[in-house]
Formats: C-alpha cells, sequence, structure tokens
C-alpha cells in the first residue's frame, strides 16, 4: 500500500488521462477511416 | 443490488475497468461476431468489418459492466467472483454504472455509423436483453436464467452477419440458435461442480433448485438439441462438407460427453470429472464449429 494516498489517487489520474488520450486519439482516426470507407461504398 | 458494499476512497485503476468488461468472456462473444461477419455473403471493406467487431466486443463489455454493477452483492458471495473490481472494494459503482451506461451508448452509435442500423438494434438489444432480463430480471427468480438469458450470449453472429449483409437470414439464425441451445449445458455442468457457490448466493441454478442428476438430465436432453441445430446448417444446404464433418464430429464428442455427465452418479465436487471435461469441452466446441463455418465458406467461395 502507497504510503502516500494522495501520490497514488494522482498516479492513478495520471494513468487514465493518458489512456483517455491514447483512445480519443485512435477514435478520431477511427471515425477518419470509416468516412473515407463509406465514401469509397458509395461510389 | 448492494448499496451496503463500502466505498473505496481512491479512483479506480483502469485495469479494473477493463476486468469489469468480463475480458474472457467477450473473447468468445468477438469471435462468434467474426465468424457471422466473415460468414457473410457481403465482404465489408476492412475497417468497417473491424469497427463492427470493435462495436460487439463493447457491447459485450458494456453488458459486463453493468452485469457487475448490479450483482455486486452476489459477486462477493461467491468464491468464482469475489475478487471482481466492486465486490472487492477496488471501484465505487457509480463508477462502474457510468462506465457501463456509456460504453453501451458508444458501442450502439459506434455500429450504427459505421455499418447500419439494423446492426446497431440489434446490439442495443442484446445488451439491454442481458442486464434486464437476464441480469435484473431472471437470475435471480428463476432456474431457466441461463435458458433464456442465453439468448444474449447468442447474439454476436447474427450481429456481425447484419453488419456485413444488413438482413437477417437462415444462417445467422441458426448460429444464434447453436449459441443458445448451447449455453444451458455449458453452464450448467459449471454450476454443477461450483453449485455450493450459488447455493450460498441463493441463486436458483438448476442444480439447486432441481437436484443433481436432474441437471444431469437436462445438460443431455440439450445436448441433443445442439447437436440438431449444429447440423443443421449441413442438413439444410446452408454449409458444405467440410462444416458437415466438423459439425457431426464434434456433436458427436459434444454427446458422448453429455452421456458421461448423465451416467455420472458422483454427489461430491471431487467426482464431477466429466462435467469439467464437458464444460471445457464446450467452449472448445463453440470454437471449433464456428472456426468450420468459416472456413467452408472460404473454400467454397
Amino acid at each position: 500500500m502507497n504510503p502516500h494516498p494522495e501520490d497514488e489517487v494522482l498516479r492513478r489520474q495520471r494513468e487514465r488521462a493518458r489512456l483517455m488520450a491514447w483512445l480519443l486519439g485512435a477514435f478520431v482516426v477511427l471515425l477518419f477511416l470509416i468516412t473515407v470507407a463509406k465514401i469509397g461504398l458509395n461510389k | 443490488m448492494t448499496p451496503s458494499i463500502a466505498q473505496p476512497a481512491l479512483p479506480a485503476d483502469w485495469r479494473d475497468l477493463v476486468a469489469l468488461t468480463k475480458p474472457r468472456v467477450m473473447s468468445l462473444v468477438v469471435f462468434t461476431g467474426l465468424c457471422g461477419l466473415l460468414a457473410a455473403p457481403v465482404a465489408l471493406p476492412p475497417v468497417l468489418a473491424f469497427t463492427a467487431i470493435l462495436c460487439i466486443a463493447l457491447g459485450a463489455g458494456a453488458a459486463g459492466a453493468l452485469n457487475q454493477w448490479y450483482e455486486a452483492d452476489l459477486d462477493a458471495k461467491m468464491r468464482r467472483t469475489a475478487n471482481r473490481p466492486l465486490p472487492a472494494r477496488r471501484m465505487d459503482r457509480q463508477t462502474a454504472l457510468h462506465f457501463g451506461v456509456g460504453l453501451g451508448a458508444f458501442s450502439v452509435v459506434l455500429m450504427d455509423l459505421a455499418t447500419n442500423h439494423l446492426a446497431a438494434l440489434l446490439l442495443a438489444v442484446s445488451i439491454l436483453f442481458y442486464v434486464l432480463i437476464y441480469t435484473v430480471w431472471l437470475k435471480r427468480r428463476t432456474a431457466q436464467n441461463i435458458v433464456i438469458g442465453g439468448a444474449a450470449g447468442a447474439f454476436p453472429p447474427l450481429i456481425g452477419w447484419v453488419a456485413a449483409t444488413g438482413q437477417v437470414d437462415l444462417m445467422p439464425a441458426l448460429l444464434f440458435a447453436i449459441i443458445f441451445l448451447w449455453t444451458p449445458p455449458h453452464f450448467w455442468a459449471l454450476s454443477l461442480f461450483v453449485r455450493s457457490d450459488y447455493a450460498n448466493a441463493n441463486v436458483p441454478m438448476l442444480p439447486v433448485v432441481a437436484g443433481i442428476q436432474n441437471t444431469r438430465l437436462q445438460i443431455l436432453l440439450y445436448s441433443i438439441t445442439v447437436a440438431i441445430a449444429g447440423i443443421a446448417p449441413y442438413a439444410l444446404g446452408l454449409t458444405g462438407l467440410i462444416y458437415g464433418v466438423s459439425a457431426v464430429a464434434l456433436n458427436a464428442i459434444f454427446l458422448f460427453l453429455a452421456v458421461a455427465v448423465f451416467a455420472n452418479r458422483a454427489e461430491e465436487v471431487s467426482g464431477m470429472k466429466p462435467e469439467r471435461r464437458l464444460f471445457a469441452f464446450s467452449i472448445l466446441y463453440l470454437f471449433a464449429l464456428f472456426s468450420a463455418v468459416v472456413i467452408d465458406h472460404w473454400v467454397i467461395a
């Protein structure tokens, strides 16, 4: 157990924020690729 | 529900959020969904196919998270589930609820965006069926919980197929039926050797309510229906010989193991090797049978 709980809170928040940033980035790329694929289907 | 479970002070670790989605169950869901998509007569562009499978996985994860949110009190009473994030108090219930609802809504919207309305509708129905019909309504009330609730796990190949074609056909309906009928013998085999867990948690699983021998009989009867549904795609001319031979062989083994379960008279967990064997094989069965659907489709194509 971490002797400084506030450090552990910060560590977990940092990890989750970093993960969320990656996921949002991946989502933006996925949306772009979906749009390209949909345009291709409608040609 | 358990408002009594103490709330942790720390924010949830992201690994616990992943655990909330039941990743092991998700692997089977993703696989059967992928097989439904790959067996369809229409090929989606890879990025749309990937998104469809991603949405099926996220939808299953959302259903798992909401299931754990609602069942935290039951999970705390069972050895098998006591270390999940909520009963182990590593996460507060509100986080699990928000995560589950958010993930479910996101998966349905993304499915609609990437594929079609019907696939998104079926995904929403499958999530709601698992959470409301199975988890909230049936699980604590009737020994038929697994029989009816099994429909929730049967949706993925249907969703995969509909994502590609936009319509429901006989073949995905049969894939749905196979998983629907496979679920009771699969779970009842498990519930036989963990029945004390279910009894302690007051969950009316069949071995707890109807007894061990009656459950073994039901496993055998359902295994016969699994065999009929499993061989039907070949018998109806929807698949080729590769699937036909695979289905006959796999169902013969399934039936053989179900007969061994039926013949077993052990009441103690230590004597339930046939049940453990059937449970383990039932997972392999589903993977192998659905692989055969795809391989057969590709060979014919």
